[in-house]
């Protein structure tokens, strides 16, 4: 920990600061790079949909079948006409799936198959699906996903700006196009459990970038009243200062959806578990990365393109070409602008305990370590 | 190694003595965090209540869903008729829920629960034990109501089998069933709650019985015109003619054959019979006898009952009635259908309401009723009364269901879910709690109680949310209950990097602590508020497993806050007194010199970097 703690320390300090917003020309063309790929993917391979989103049958005989595969498969086109896919489970169940069945004639399969299996009918688990009902889900997931998006935009509008809401929105996409980019790539099967875990996505990934946009957000204010830095290496400060909680924040989330896949794939072989989970695990890797390398950078692409933040990068520049060319520190007139800061900070202070507290909310996000 | 390197023990004094003297100072904000206790008082009386309450309404474990309780899970979809898609409304949709529950218990099905879900579906949760197949066939049939003209009635079950004395047209079956019992009618009587009443009476008395049904089965006539085009495809008049004795002599065969006693000829009589043909039907009277009934053509549609409300009526001390009331075309129909059956000896002047091809009242009409209001009297129970007007609202709901997915979980695998996901949550909170160990170390002491109390907290409010609101944990819900440790944990996360951050400034532990709250939370809010917006968005807008996936999640990020601040944070307060963490002792996770504090020297400005810039006191 003592090494991860003084990471944590330089990090703080600057002192290891990886330059993330400078080199994210480098990360944008990852991202791109991917997301064609996963468009690529969805395009020419498709998405696995599974018997959810087709309608059909899955039955689950119960545990240690002494009947094989291909029998049970034998069995299952027999009854039902239609094709079957059987898998075998870590347990010992049968997974049987018959695609394109009505609901009504399912009972009859059903019947059929516990006969020829010989287990009692009761027995066998049944998920029958209309041919609509994934539809049905998935419309709902897109409706749900669209009205998110629209609201949380809205809020990240006011409580941040719009800037940060769009890098915000851009990220999210990016997310779960790489996540169903890698569903369609790998071949995964979709199923409501898929949808499930996607929509987490939304909730999980953003929180990770509104983290670091709060503390980009409280770093720079006030940043006009100074020449030391531009808006990209405060940004880039975030992101460092930051980056010990996103990491660990990742690890913790990530952990009990290990825990999850690991029992979902492992124990159950198949199932709802694993299908959330897998999901959860593809897209909270992707939304720990969007939130560092793209939503931050590109909200500092965005501002710096205001007006007032290139005059203050003008200034900053300047001011650096000069300490080079003097050769001075330049760290003693930086000081001045943090000084002329002050008076706003300090006068309440002087008139009296009872202004403190609004003098500390104003001063909170100011620079204010002088009067620790 | 601690740090600041400790003093004599005389020198923590002046500390103390500073945070008194500063306590009032920090004004609003520090109000309650200046009373620790309090707040862990608070939440540890929430949880006692909680608990309390759980072992008190004797609900100890969370209801279970379906998938891990076992049993059969219905998705019912709602497809309105064509060009009434705004019949898909909160009413109808409860009607509809309230006539299904009224269905499947009617299997004895212990527990059946019924509800809608979004706008247009209705689950159906079947505990296991039944038998689902019949429970589907209950759900899944399409629900219809009719007005139909009884021709013939009888207790079920006696020997007498009235023989059609005609059999050249459909009504001619009715003569033959005129003398049939007519002491076994209800006592159900329909009057007119219209003002028009006086005028309607005025009808031909001496019009026969066979006319005015022969009328009814035949499209040209009154009023079976006026309803035919509202009944799917109107029948064609050479079919009904044509076909007519035929049809009419096995549907007597039928109806003589009929036994509604029994169970399995109850669910079958009148199946797939279209409404603009005669039928048999069954239904209990009054003293609970099954009763067999022929009847005729469907006079007046379902859906031409625009309401129907269960009335105490006080002023003709009738006790409780049901009133109807009919659309412009359903009124001109019941007027029609009751002006000719008034005219009728009974049974013949009663009509059947049949739902679902059950008579479920059959009362008998003594003039025609006009102006688009009736009431039914009876000895009714409020019951009685009230189940019959649902019945007859469900019969206008232009609404079809259709079986969207059918989930049939025994209870092994039911039991083996739970299960799963039962040790997926432990390993993963173990995982958690060695991941704090091993980073945090000492703060462990705060944040794995921390976890603890946000599980008891989420666990006791799930128990009683079963009962409460109908709550019951299924296997999504579990996934989210996982997921959230991530969400709760982070927050912890977030104010102890804080708080450190705070250290390697160079503070000592309480201001830092101080320091470090009021920005963790704003944080911890912000990003809690974006998680709870997905939930609830999830929630309202998507259905069944998503749903619950969605609430869990919701529930658990509005705990998280709440643990946050009522337990974490005043927590974090009182320990940071203790000389262990205050002196950040090399296990206690605040060691300034393991987290590289900046020396205690007073500002030194120069060598410290970009850090030491105007702006970065503020980082996180």
């Amino acid at each position: 920990m003592s090494k991860l703690g003084t990471l944590g320390a330089r990090l703080h300090r600057g002192e290891v600061g990886y330059d993330f917003v400078k080199n994210r020309k480098i990360w944008y063309g990852i991202s791109i790079l991917i997301t064609i790929t996963a468009i690529l993917g969805l395009a020419v391979r498709g998405l696995n949909m599974g018997i959810e989103f087709q309608g059909g049958a899955v039955f689950t005989t119960p545990k240690h079948m002494s009947a094989s595969v291909a029998q049970a498969e034998t069995y299952a086109e027999e009854a039902s006409d239609h094709d079957a896919i059987v898998q075998k489970l870590g347990d010992g169940s049968l997974r049987i799936q018959i695609a394109g069945i009505d609901t009504g004639k399912s009972d009859q399969i059903k019947d059929a198959l516990s006969k020829d299996l010989k287990v009692d009918p009761e027995q066998i688990n049944a998920d029958l699906v209309g041919p609509s009902w994934g539809e049905q889900i998935a419309n709902k997931a897109w409706e749900g996903l669209g009205i998110f998006m629209i609201l949380v935009v809205i809020y990240l509008a006011i409580a941040f700006e719009w800037r940060m809401a769009l890098a915000a929105l851009v990220a999210l996409i990016h997310d779960i196009t790489i996540t169903t980019g890698i569903y369609a790539l790998v071949g995964f099967e979709v199923t409501p459990g898929t949808v499930i875990g996607l929509l987490t996505i939304l909730g999980y990934s953003l929180y990770d970038t509104v983290v670091v946009f709060d503390s980009l957000k409280e770093q720079t204010k006030g940043i006009t009243k100074q020449t030391r830095w531009t808006y990209s290496d405060i940004a880039n400060q975030s992101i460092n200062g930051t980056l010990m909680r996103s990491i660990n924040t990742t690890v913790v989330a990530l952990l009990p959806v290990a825990g999850l896949l690991f029992i979902g794939g492992g124990v159950l072989g198949a199932g709802m578990l694993n299908d959330i989970s897998l999901s959860l695990f593809v897209g909270l890797a992707a939304g720990a990365y969007s939130s560092i390398f793209i939503a931050t950078p590109l909200v500092a692409d965005l501002k710096e393109r205001e007006p007032q933040m290139k005059a203050l990068r003008k200034r900053v520049l300047a001011k650096r070409a000069q300490a080079a060319s003097q050769g001075t520190p330049e760290d003693a007139e930086d000081a001045a602008p943090a000084v002329d800061d002050e008076p706003e900070d300090a006068a309440p202070a002087v008139v009296g305990p009872r202004n403190q507290p609004a003098s500390r909310n104003r001063g909170r996000g100011r620079p204010s370590g002088k009067r620790r | 190694m601690p740090w600041p390197p400790p003093g004599p023990p005389g020198a923590q004094r002046p500390e103390r003595e500073y945070e008194k003297v500063a306590a009032p100072k920090k004004g609003r904000s520090a109000g309650a965090q200046s009373k620790p206790w309090r707040s862990l008082a608070l939440i540890l009386i929430a949880i006692v209540a909680l608990t309390g309450g759980m072992f008190a309404s004797g609900n100890t474990t969370p209801r279970l869903g379906i998938d891990l309780a076992g049993g059969t899970s219905i998705t019912l979809r709602a497809v309105p008729e064509r060009g009434q898609e705004s019949a898909i409304n909160k009413a109808n949709m409860d009607t509809a829920v309230s006539i299904m529950e009224r269905r499947v218990n009617g299997l004895g099905v212990s527990e059946a629960e019924v509800q809608t879900q979004g706008n247009d579906n209705i689950i159906v949760n079947i505990p296991k034990g039944t038998n689902s197949k019949q429970a589907r066939e209950q759900v899944g049939t399409t629900a219809k109501l009719y007005f139909r003209p009884v021709l013939a009635t009888e207790v079920s079950g006696a020997a007498a089998s009235p023989s059609p004395s005609t059999s050249s047209s459909p009504s001619a079956g009715a003569s033959g069933g005129t003398g049939d019992k007519a002491g076994d009618k209800t006592g159900e009587k329909a009057t007119s709650t219209g003002s028009a009443t006086p005028s309607a009476t005025a009808s031909p008395q001496g019009r026969a019985v066979t006319d005015g049904l022969k009328a009814d089965a035949t499209p040209s006539a009154g009023s079976t015109a006026s309803s035919s085009p509202k009944t799917s495809a109107s029948p064609s008049p050479s079919a009904s003619s044509g076909s007519g004795g035929d049809a009419t002599a096995k549907l007597q065969a039928q109806y003589a054959a009929l036994d509604c006693t029994k169970k399995d000829v109850r669910a079958t009589a009148g199946k797939g019979v279209k409404p603009t043909d005669p039928t048999v039907a069954c239904g209990q009277n009054s003293q609970g006898q099954w009763q067999k009934y022929l009847l005729g053509p469907a006079g007046v549609d379902g859906t031409d009952v625009k309401k129907a409300q269960a009335v105490f009526n006080t002023q003709t001390a009738a006790g409780w009635t049901v009133t109807m009331e009919f659309t412009s075309k359903g009124a001109k129909k019941f007027a029609d259908i009751t002006g000719k059956l008034a005219q009728n000896q009974s049974p013949q002047n009663q009509f059947a309401i049949v739902l679902d091809g059950n008579v479920v009242s059959d009362p008998y009409v003594s003039q025609a009723l006009t102006g688009g209001n009736a009431e039914i009297t009876g000895r009714f129970s409020q019951e009685e009364a009230q189940s019959l007007a649902n019945m007859l609202s469900y019969g206008a709901l232009p609404l079809t269901f259709k079986e969207d997915s059918v989930t049939t979980v025994t209870a092994a695998l039911g039991g083996d879910q739970l299960h799963a996901g039962l040790i997926a949550g432990a390993i993963g909170l173990a995982l958690v709690v060695i991941y704090l160990l091993v980073f945090y170390r000492g703060l462990s002491v705060i944040a794995i109680p921390s976890l603890l109390v946000s599980a008891i907290l989420t666990y006791t409010i799930m128990a009683l949310l079963g009962p409460a609101i109908g709550f019951a944990l299924n296997l999504p819900a579990v996934c989210g209950a996982i997921v959230a440790i991530g969400i709760t944990a982070d927050s912890f996360i977030v104010f102890f990097e804080r708080i450190r951050d705070e250290i390697r400034e160079g503070r000592s532990l309480r201001p830092a602590v101080e320091r470090a709250w009021p920005r963790a939370r704003r944080t911890i809010l912000v990003s809690d508020f974006v998680s709870f917006l997905a939930a609830a968005v999830l929630f309202i807008v998507t259905v069944g497993k998503v749903q619950g996936f969605a609430f869990t999640l919701g529930l658990t990020t509005v705990l998280d806050v709440v643990v946050v601040f009522l337990f974490t944070k005043p927590l974090m307060t009182i320990l940071a007194r203790r000389k262990f963490f205050a002196n950040g002792h090399k296990w206690s996770g605040l060691d300034p010199k393991a987290l590289g504090a900046k020396p205690p020297l007073r500002r030194t400005r120069r060598p410290s970097g970009p850090a030491a810039g105007p702006v970065e006191t503020k980082e996180a």
